[in-house]
């Protein structure tokens, strides 16, 4: 189970089109590196990372051995309602990561807003 | 020592030097297999690179992608392939008719060709993702977008990396 970070822009208003920048600390094994004893390291990789939000999947990757160690993903996605963004991933060895970030939508202060 | 001695012994050299271009050339020759046999007893395939039909013949499956409409910002010099950024942004309104479904980052030499595949849709807003790569050595990096309408687009790239992923040689 590995550790992940999410940045998003400050503040957001529905319907925007946010920028997400998401690292994962995995180590990312090929299967094609060797130890310093000289015996292979067996493959990990991430098979699948998904992001949802509002009840809809916004963002799937499916990595292989071609991407580097502590993968780092930017994606975009519409915000419309508070919410959370919720970050999974499994890799090889079937292990499963979570990661829960809270979505703050600013609503715009008009008239209406303040009553 | 008369002239006509010294041409006759020059003229017996000659032999000797063309059977030691010989068997240096066999040495060479010999020396050039055993050094490529480890790559093929290990069954790797990063040593040989694909044609852009080979790369993208398992995903296109006899359609036709355009080399057009699409971005691949990817750094010309490399310096260590074990992390390359690597940028795909493509022209679409991203809309619920028209929109990219898939997005294919493609390797030349890697042992694995697909590196990623991201999955987008309208509710994405842009077609536009970032990801770093993992290159065994110098290659073109193809980047392939799918459409809704089932139609495709790539754009490729080359990168020269001084440092391979794979400490392998390859």
């Amino acid at each position: 189970m590995g550790n992940a970070r999410l940045l998003l822009p400050e503040s957001m208003a529905p319907g925007d089109v946010v920028k997400a920048r998401l690292l994962v600390e995995h180590p990312m094994h090929t299967g094609y590196l060797q130890d310093l004893q000289g015996r292979l390291v067996a493959r990990n990789v991430i098979l699948l990372l998904t992001c949802d939000y509002g009840g809809r999947e916004v963002f799937r990757v499916e990595p292989s051995s071609g991407i580097a160690g502590n993968p780092l993903f930017e994606f975009f996605f519409r915000v419309q309602n508070p919410g959370e963004l919720r970050v999974r991933w499994v890799d090889d060895r079937g292990l499963a990561g979570e990661l829960l970030h809270p979505v703050t939508v600013q609503v715009p202060a008009g008239p209406s807003a303040g009553a | 020592m008369t002239p006509a001695a010294s041409l006759t012994r020059l003229l017996k050299l000659v032999p000797a030097r063309r059977h030691w271009l010989q068997s240096m050339a066999q040495g060479v020759l010999a020396l050039a297999v055993l050094r490529a046999w480890p790559a093929r007893a290990q069954g790797m395939v990063s040593g040989q690179l694909l044609s852009l039909p080979q790369m993208l013949e398992p995903l296109l499956q006899g359609r036709v992608a355009k080399p057009q409409g699409l971005r691949l910002e990817l750094p010309v010099l490399v310096d260590n392939g074990s992390l390359v950024p690597v940028r795909v942004q493509v022209d679409s309104p991203m809309t619920e008719q028209d929109h990219i479904t898939h997005i294919y980052l493609l390797s030349q030499r890697n042992p694995v060709t697909q590196m990623a595949v991201f999955h987008l849709g309208p509710w994405s807003g842009r077609a536009e993702v970032s990801a770093r790569l993992r290159l065994a050595g110098s290659q073109l990096v193809v980047a392939l977008a799918r459409r809704s309408d089932g139609s495709f687009c790539y754009q490729s790239a080359d990168a020269l990396v001084t440092e391979s992923a794979c400490v392998d040689g390859s």
